[in-house]
């Protein structure tokens, strides 16, 4: 009995090392061939009619399905490429510098369009829009906004309705919110005027578009600002509580891509899993898989979308992310 | 029939070979200049982006509180996006301090604020073209040398010498293809010449040694004009020769005639049948030689005339007609009888004087080999062609010697003992190939030889 004591004693700091995913489930677990594991930033009940389908046509294979924030996909990756298969995740700038570094196996013969593919390594299958998700009630008898501009003219208006009832994410933690930040504050000044008004106002600060998401519905708070719009939209049972907005000054779109990891311990079942995901999308309303389709622009000049290209990598530098973060801190972080 | 010289070669084959050898070194030699030189563009374009983009990230450094600041600028590394998807790998460095991007990118030695240092390497187990560039940042009371490295892997620039290369090597072949026609032309042009004088002196008659006066090309004149004078001796010798012959055979009739008038009233005076016998002998071989002499004459004459032949439209009928009219009382003297069938009106162009001739001769010989109390029949006739047939009673041409007796002075063996030199048979055939028609002997079923001059 001492002995065991002593035992769990000794594995305890194991354990506490390791730390724990946020959901991870085993599909087919009768199966005979794999586990292919895939990383993912999807949440498992958005991602699972994929794995399903997939599933129906190769009832042989094994999948392990392992959930987690983007940035530490990126770390848990890099720590251990021959643990996984496939990489999925919303955080591009990650995934690109990933391929970039050679940690993905290039694919040959995908036809995939130019601009939603790198180096035949990093495949885009979706594009979602940043949005501003409100609770109705909070808005009830004042204008809804539609752009930024107008949302920081409504919370400077009541900042008593407002004070501690507005969220983003947190940048320094996901790996998300810190290209939707990124490429914001590319985009306009706007941005950081957003954020000193949102700071003044005590936000909240939010890992995950989920999180943000249930605290609108319970009326935590009444202003997100870029959640996923795909992830509010799944929320079916709050359509009457909140209010999607996708900002019409100007639209950030991610796409998320998928990769082979160059060391996977089983490439042939994750290159074709991959393969099936670009290729056998389930006709939008015929299944219930959540995520919106990548929207067809012909040759990728449609500038809401974030491009696939190196210049992801600029705000990766660690003088750039110190400078960025130092700024935000500045703004969001107020005393 | 001449012997075949000893080949050596051929020019044409020399000449094509050497062509097209130069056209495939040319090509070879097209294809890697293009190819060189393509690279040196595109590598140039490659490290002119680069020396761009570490331009900008060098220039956004800054001394701020001391401390290096390095904003790189969104467009640093946009501007390096390639069709291909280029990897990109950057390293920052004060002085000898690593600031930030890929540890593994060391600096090349040799950079200053002045250029950046190009090098392609390896890095990842990637080929890329590397480039260093470094700049010094002066703040207050220090110094500090910043180096930014920037690599990027060649896969665009690899699809674009690929591409080069297939269109050089397309380009190499057209311009190869169009050598080797042109080559094959401007030997056949150039070659041309040769054969055309080659082709005019196969073309020409036996008799013809006048010069080539078409012009050739300089190269061909020292060839041509040697030609020339040699055929000018030819022509000149045989001329003279020609002539002694015609020369010295009239100065043989002329007296050989005196003698047979002689010759004739002696045989008259004397009475003792041996003495009448001898003579008899003598005056058939002054007869022999006369005729041979006028023969020799005749086809001198004959060779002269056919050289400048004197084109006529003769009825044939009529001109043989003449000719048998005034060989009657020689036939008859021999107990012959001459036959002649001729169809009216068989024309044909000619020299009258040549084929009168010609067929006087062969009406002679017909005489000659006749029996006595035999015919002679001639006939002439417009199908197939215009000619004349003269056919006797005698013995026939020997089956063996058909093809050789119409040589000069070839003789059959069944004509000994008769008077002849063997040029009769020799004149006929040359005015027949004079005319473009022909002479053939054969033997009738019956006995007696046929022979027929067609034009």
């Amino acid at each position: 009995m001492r002995n065991f004591v002593l035992l769990i004693l000794a594995l305890l700091p194991l354990t506490g090392l390791a730390q724990p995913w946020e959901d991870q489930r085993v599909f087919n677990p009768s199966g005979t061939e794999g586990p292919v594991r895939i990383l993912s930033s999807t949440d498992t009940t958005i991602f699972a009619p994929v794995l399903d389908q997939f599933l129906s046509r190769n009832p042989t294979v094994v999948i392990e399905y392992l959930v987690t924030g983007t940035a530490d996909i990126d770390r848990r990756f890099r720590a251990d490429p021959r643990a996984f298969d496939v990489v999925i995740s919303s955080a591009m700038d990650l995934q690109l510098k990933l391929a970039n570094d050679g940690l993905a196996w290039q694919l040959r013969n995908v036809s995939h369009p130019d601009w939603a593919q790198w180096r035949q390594s990093l495949f885009a299958f979706t594009s979602e829009p940043a949005t501003i998700v409100i609770n109705r009630q909070a808005f009830a008898g004042h204008p809804i906004p539609k752009s930024r501009q107008d949302l920081i003219q409504a919370l400077r208006a009541r900042p008593e309705t407002f004070q501690g009832r507005v969220g983003t994410y947190d940048v320094r933690q996901s790996g998300l919110g810190y290209l939707f930040a990124t490429q914001d504050a590319r985009a306009s000044e706007t941005y950081w005027r957003l954020m000193e008004v949102m700071g003044s106002l005590d936000m909240r600060l939010y890992c995950c578009s989920g999180d943000m998401i249930d605290d609108l519905a319970d009326g935590t708070i009444a202003v997100a600002y870029n959640v996923l719009g795909s992830y509010a939209e799944a929320r079916v049972e709050d359509k009457d509580t909140i209010e999607i907005i996708l900002p019409s000054d100007f639209p950030t779109t991610m796409m998320r891509t998928a990769l082979v990891s160059a060391n996977a311990p089983q490439p042939d079942l994750a290159t074709s899993f991959v393969r099936h995901l670009i290729t056998h999308r389930p006709q939008a309303g015929e299944d219930d898989f959540m995520l919106p389709a990548l929207t067809p622009h012909d040759n990728g000049h449609d500038r809401a979308v974030i491009p696939l290209e190196p210049a992801l990598l600029t705000f990766l530098d660690a003088l750039k992310r110190r400078k960025f973060l130092a700024e935000w801190e500045d703004a969001v972080i107020q005393p | 029939m001449t012997a075949r010289p000893p080949v050596s070669g051929s020019l044409r084959n020399r000449l094509v070979l050497t062509l097209i050898g130069g056209a495939a070194v040319l090509t070879v030699l097209l294809f890697f200049t293009v190819r060189n030189y393509a690279t040196q563009i595109a590598q140039q374009g490659q490290d002119n982006i680069l020396g761009a983009s570490a331009a900008a990230i060098l220039d956004s450094a800054s001394i701020r509180d001391g401390q290096i600041d390095v904003d790189i600028p969104y467009s640093a590394f946009s501007m390096l996006a390639t069709p291909s998807d280029d990897c990109v790998f950057y390293a920052i460095y004060q002085d000898d301090v690593f600031l930030s991007g890929y540890k593994a990118l060391v600096p090349e030695r040799g950079a200053s604020d002045r250029g950046g240092v190009y090098k392609t390497a390896t890095f990842e187990g990637m080929e890329v073209r590397l480039v260093t560039v470094s700049r010094t940042l002066i703040g207050a009371e220090q110094r500090r040398q910043l180096h930014v490295v920037l690599a990027q892997t060649q896969d665009a620039l690899s699809e674009t010498l690929d591409q080069i290369s297939r269109n050089a090597a397309l380009l190499g072949v057209g311009f190869f293809s169009l050598a080797v026609l042109l080559s094959v032309w401007a030997t056949s042009t150039t070659i041309g010449p040769l054969k055309r004088l080659a082709d005019s002196v196969t073309r020409r008659g036996p008799q013809d040694l006048s010069p080539f006066a078409k012009p050739v090309p300089s190269e061909m004149v020292p060839l041509v004009s040697s030609l020339n004078s040699l055929m000018g001796r030819l022509d000149q010798s045989l001329g003279q020769s020609e002539d002694f012959i015609a020369e010295a055979a009239h100065r043989v009739r002329t007296p050989l005639a005196t003698v047979r008038s002689y010759a004739e009233a002696t045989l008259q005076r004397v009475d003792r049948e041996e003495n009448r016998n001898a003579v008899r002998s003598m005056i058939r071989a002054i007869d022999e030689s006369s005729r041979a002499a006028s023969q020799l004459l005749d086809h001198a004459m004959i060779t002269f005339r056919a050289d400048h032949l004197d084109r006529q439209t003769i009825d044939l009928g009529e001109l043989v007609g003449e000719l048998v009219t005034r060989l009657t009382p020689l036939a008859e003297m021999k107990d012959l009888e001459l036959n002649l069938r001729a169809e009216k009106g068989v024309v044909c162009s000619g020299d009258p004087i040549l084929i009168q001739n010609a067929v006087r001769n062969l009406i002679d010989n017909a005489l000659k080999y006749s029996p006595s109390e035999s015919s002679v029949d001639i006939v002439i006739a417009a199908e197939p062609r215009p000619h004349v047939c003269i056919s006797d009673q005698g013995p026939g041409f020997p089956p063996d010697e058909v093809g050789k007796l119409a040589a000069r002075f070839a003789r059959g063996r069944n004509a000994e003992g008769t008077i002849g030199s063997g040029l009769g048979l020799t004149i006929a055939e040359d005015v027949a190939t004079a005319h473009g028609g022909e002479l053939t002997l054969s033997n009738l079923a019956g006995g007696g030889a046929c022979v027929t001059l067609s034009f």
